[in-house]
């Protein structure tokens, strides 16, 4: 069913990017916002805006009842959720379509199956998608069974809680003597947190980088646009990504975007998902980590590249239930970095800092891209996402985008509140970076431990 | 009496989560270093801790209540 009227239940930058993209589209938007975002760039941007309820998450953005009245009150026939919030949740997915519109994402069934640890790792396996040495599935069997798996396996290794994710729920095991008390211990506090005492064992590998496929699909036609890098982390968060992934072996690349099409076609995918893998520089091999059934973050860094914009490929294939686009199609060219910025003093442990904006400098030109939300005397709540804005570049090869980044954050100034901007232009210089030697807690464990000069 | 401060701007919540029970009921004895509450500021969240000993005697602001830095959260009879 053609789209007309577009539900955005997203804020800040997602939301204008989403906004912008529909009204190219010549889609009528309707976004939905909580009572003190009424004035935002995205609401000043939308053609309707509709209170969905007060500032905090809980209260609005996170609101599904709410989100749908609001959304057939004002005549939509689509909702687009953005990334977090409500975009992965399944239930909000099909209260969506019980209501008659269109959801702009995968099929619920398959929110719910990769939302899901070990039925989403049986999925990978069944897609032929590489996964780690491990259990594959749930951890069975008598305590002789457990310690010839771990041999098998090796150390070290991690045990994980079925229910867990986010980076909960892991324990890690150096050595045979400590394997069968974490287990029990991994199994208790699985049960204590997640209400489901099931765990997995799988290699843990040291220095892993974080590299992911970009994957479409209409339920009947698969194709990759790509892969991206998202190494540079701090607790977990990504902070910097890339596409390509940089120094990246060309048969690992091959494999993973295979693997990542494949999982996709075997779920019936239909939209925009990203296949997350961790990459083992050492053994030269990926592994799957999950699956994101949704626009991510990074999103710019592909589209930079390949020239496709995500947002439009996304309503076409929930208006048409097709796409155009074929992998022979998909081109790419050069290199694109994306930096976070975020509303957080990285002198003071990374405490958010709300305020109103005094003033907002951006580099400008055609090798620059930037996504915010907010305006110069704008006001960062409390109650969101710190993400404030990103700074995306694109450059001939790698060399020349860290350039670009590097020469575009010092042309950022941003005043009246801290942000992340004099930790990132450290970030993209570094030396390690430069020559991809970095890994996903290398933020944490070497360059803030250093206590080199800030 | 001791009276216990906001560090942050931010939603003061005298629960671990929504459906727990809370830190410290008004009227129960606290510790040094016991946490009364949390402050929510853009999805971290920073435990509050009595800097005294004593009865907690009354909580100054609501649950999930706005607070900013140096709010009274609750007052303490040290003791």
């Amino acid at each position: 069913m053609a789209i007309s009227t577009l539900l955005v239940a997203n804020r800040g930058e997602i939301a204008v990017r989403i906004i912008r993209s529909a009204q190219d589209m010549g889609i009528r938007t309707v976004l939905a916002v909580s009572e003190i975002d009424q004035q935002s760039l995205a609401a000043e941007l939308a053609d309707v805006v509709a209170v969905v309820g007060p500032a905090p998450a809980q209260a609005s953005y996170l609101n599904a009842e709410a989100i749908v009245i609001a959304g057939k009150e004002t005549g939509c026939d689509a909702v687009h959720p953005g990334y977090g919030f409500l975009s992965e949740n399944a239930a909000f997915a099909r209260r969506v379509q019980e209501s008659g519109m269109t959801w702009v994402g995968p099929d619920p069934d398959v929110i719910d199956l990769m939302g899901h640890k070990t039925r989403a790792l049986e999925a990978a396996i069944a897609a032929d998608v590489p996964v780690l040495p491990g259990s594959n599935g749930p951890l069975e069997g008598d305590d002789d069974a457990v310690l010839a798996l771990a041999r098998e396996v090796g150390f070290p290794l991690v045990i994980k809680a079925s229910a867990g994710g986010g980076g909960r729920g892991i324990r890690l095991v150096r050595a045979e003597e400590d394997l069968l008390k974490t287990v029990d211990v991994a199994r208790a506090e699985a049960s204590a947190s997640f209400g489901d005492p099931t765990v997995y064992l799988e290699r843990y590998v040291e220095r892993a980088r974080h590299v992911e496929v970009q994957v479409l699909g209409d339920g009947e036609t698969f194709l990759h646009l790509g892969d991206r890098d998202c190494s540079l982390q701090r607790r977990s968060q990504k902070i910097v990504e890339e596409a390509p992934a940089p120094d990246l072996p060309d048969h690992v690349r091959e494999r993973i975007r295979e693997s990542a099409v494949n999982l996709a076609r075997l779920a019936g995918y239909t939209g925009v998902g990203t296949v997350e893998y961790l990459y083992d520089p050492v053994r030269h091999e990926a592994a799957f980590i999950e699956m994101n059934t949704r626009l991510q973050v990074e999103h710019p860094v592909t589209e930079f590249v390949t020239g496709v914009d995500l947002v439009a490929e996304q309503l076409r294939i929930a208006s048409t239930g097709r796409t155009e686009l074929r992998q022979e199609d998909i081109r790419f060219d050069g290199h694109s970095i994306e930096c976070r910025i975020n509303a957080e003093d990285p002198d003071r442990n990374f405490l958010p800092s709300p305020g109103t904006l005094t003033r907002l400098d951006w580099p400008e030109g055609e090798d620059y891209r930037v996504d915010t939300g907010v305006r110069s005397g704008d006001t960062v709540a409390p109650f969101y996402d710190s993400l404030l804005a990103k700074l995306v570049v694109h450059g001939h090869d790698r060399a020349e985008a860290v350039r670009r980044m590097s020469e575009g954050l010092a042309a950022t100034h941003i005043e009246g509140i801290k942000t992340t901007v004099p930790l990132l232009a450290r970030l993209v210089t570094d030396p390690v970076f430069e020559k991809v030697g970095h890994w996903t807690t290398y933020i944490e464990t070497e360059m803030l431990s250093t206590g080199s000069p800030e | 009496m001791a009276e216990i401060q906001s560090p942050l701007p931010g939603v003061f919540y005298r629960k671990p989560g929504p459906d727990k029970d809370p830190y410290v009921q008004e009227g129960e004895r606290v510790e040094t270093g016991q946490v009364i509450g949390m402050v929510e500021i853009m999805k971290q969240f920073t435990e509050v801790h009595s800097d005294v000993a004593g009865t907690l005697e009354s909580f100054s602001v609501e649950d999930a209540a706005m607070v900013n830095p140096g709010d009274v959260l609750a007052v303490v009879d040290e003791g």
